[in-house]
């Protein structure tokens, strides 16, 4: 690791401050994927702000009946919630899908949303990465692609968003909250906070520098059959091949989100309204633009395979 | 020679010049910001407690938690695998709690209680896991056992506390020890030498689901 300095900040406003003043400074919460990162000098701080006083560890309602998930709260204890359980299934299913029982105690809400993505080229520093090194080149495409994205990618990136945790909170359309340096806030509602590449993969978020996320909001509970499908290439502990998580209600209506395809948790308004039609229809609109490889062609195919179970295991119930 | 001072003041320029550029662009208010320098190595006062003992210790911030124990400490049970977190060999429990050691930094655990495989038992008085995983015989090579036996007291206690797997069919419902729920609470430990089976048999009998 190259050297740092560190720090504990004592309230968000300050945590922010402190990162925005200093050239080069990033914040650290649970620190299994920055850490990782900075083993292998892909990330390379100069100085960290660890959140870990700052109280941002609690889960409360919010006065319109949902919840407000703090961005230090950890995997663990998201999961763990009996309200997360009985009113957000999808989300803590989607939770435990992920990692191991080590890296969910350690890993946060905050982080968990900005980790970065596994293609093993961004990993590999002896390869062109325009995410890593911005006009480096992509060595991805025409490289081995079969975990890359298929859908929403661009001529200068081919890598996914490779969490589990933001698929869910995609279908629960959940808002993140942030301060800012200035100590000013904002609500971003999180079909808008992860960027596609474009040009610029190495920008993944809205965010700007310096802005902390304090919390994250789930609206009131949808009701309705609470579903997260994983498809992998072990039984548990890998990343997704593709994953589905859907909220369906028993008219027939419902929402669904895709993870493990695209820059970012993917979900179309127009295959949502198609869910009545069955699950051809909804994965013809949710992959319709899909630009895969040769390698992950068959990630479209799986898509709807999955949403065909997900949604027979829905009607079953 | 010529050319290659010429190459480095060129890169240097550029490296100030983007820096520039971004603080331009990206944050207008923070007219200060200026080329990210790389601060000496730098060492901070950090304190905690390892199986009951406190130590106070002087570290290069850099310093895992996984490098505090094992080298500062000589506190050798704990492995090194991956160093990546993907093997969990270097699996600790912190304040009760099991995580991996080579993926957090020692100064992040000023004022926390770690206890590693040296506080879990004695040679006099093993910790019903380790007598369980002697008598199952839940290991060949032994490398990755005190992760596996910090790792497998750990999923007990969070079997105990309803903390739910991705084995569970019913989430809200309260988990009970079976072997579905073992093997998948434990796949955050690898074994090479694939003691994975006897593994389990270990920890259904300290769970009290078989003898």
């Amino acid at each position: 690791m190259k050297a740092f300095t560190y720090e504990r900040a004592k309230s968000p406003s300050e945590a922010a401050a402190a990162v925005a003043g200093t050239p080069g400074a990033k914040f650290l919460a649970g620190g299994t994927n920055l850490l990782d990162l900075m083993k292998l000098q892909i990330e390379i701080p100069t100085h960290l702000v660890d959140l870990q006083d700052l109280g941002l560890d609690r889960i409360e309602k919010t006065p319109e009946g949902g919840m407000r998930v703090g961005a230090l709260v950890t995997n663990t204890a998201l999961a763990s919630d009996p309200r997360v359980r009985r009113d957000y299934a999808v989300l803590a299913r989607a939770i435990v899908s992920g990692a191991s029982g080590q890296l969910r105690n350690r890993a946060t809400t905050a982080g968990n949303l900005l980790q970065r993505t596994r293609c093993p080229y961004f990993y590999d520093p002896n390869q062109p990465c325009n995410k890593r090194q911005p006009g480096s080149g992509c060595a991805a495409i025409g490289g081995f692609s079969r975990q890359l994205g298929v859908i929403g990618t661009s001529d200068a990136c081919i890598a996914t968003y490779p969490g589990d945790m933001a698929v869910a909170l995609r279908v629960l359309d959940a808002t993140i909250e942030t301060v800012d340096p200035q100590g000013a806030t904002r609500a971003i509602p999180i079909a808008d906070f992860h960027r596609l590449w474009g040009d610029t993969p190495h920008i993944e978020t809205e965010l700007k520098p310096g802005e902390l996320i304090t919390s994250v909001t789930l609206p009131r509970p949808l009701g309705g059959r609470h579903i997260y499908q994983k498809v992998r290439d072990r039984a548990s502990y890998a990343f997704a091949l593709i994953s589905v998580a859907a909220v369906l209600q028993r008219g027939g209506t419902g929402r669904v989100a895709v993870g493990g395809v695209a820059p970012k948790p993917w979900r179309v308004p127009a295959a949502d309204a198609a869910i009545p039609q069955g699950s051809g229809t909804v994965a013809a609109r949710l992959m319709a633009g899909a630009r895969p490889t040769e390698d992950n062609a068959f990630k479209v195919p799986l898509v709807e395979r999955t949403l065909a179970a997900v949604m027979t295991k829905a009607s079953a119930a | 020679m010529d050319d290659d001072r010429k190459l480095e003041l060129s890169r240097r320029g550029l490296l100030v010049g983007s820096a520039a550029a971004a603080a331009a662009t990206a944050v207008p208010s923070a007219g200060t910001q200026a080329t990210p320098l790389r601060p000496n190595p730098a060492t901070m006062p950090v304190s905690f407690e390892v199986n009951g003992t406190r130590y106070d210790l002087d570290l290069d911030t850099r310093t895992t938690l996984l490098d505090a124990l094992r080298e500062h400490l000589k506190l050798t049970g704990t492995k090194k695998g991956c160093d990546h977190g993907q093997c969990g060999a270097c699996t600790v429990l912190v304040n009760g709690e099991r995580i991996n050691a080579c993926l957090s930094l020692a100064v992040q655990h000023s004022g926390d209680a770690v206890t590693t495989i040296e506080g879990l038992g004695t040679i006099e008085q093993l910790h019903p896991m380790q007598a369980a995983f002697i008598k199952h015989d839940s290991y060949q090579c032994g490398y990755c056992t005190p992760g596996q036996i910090c790792s497998a007291v750990a999923v007990l206690d969070e079997i105990k506390r309803g903390v739910p797997s991705h084995a569970q069919v019913d989430i809200a419902a309260r988990p009970d020890p079976s072997d579905a729920e073992l093997r998948e609470r434990m796949s955050g430990n690898i074994c090479r030498c694939g003691a994975y089976s006897n593994i389990v048999e270990a920890m259904a009998e300290v769970a009290g689901a078989r003898t």
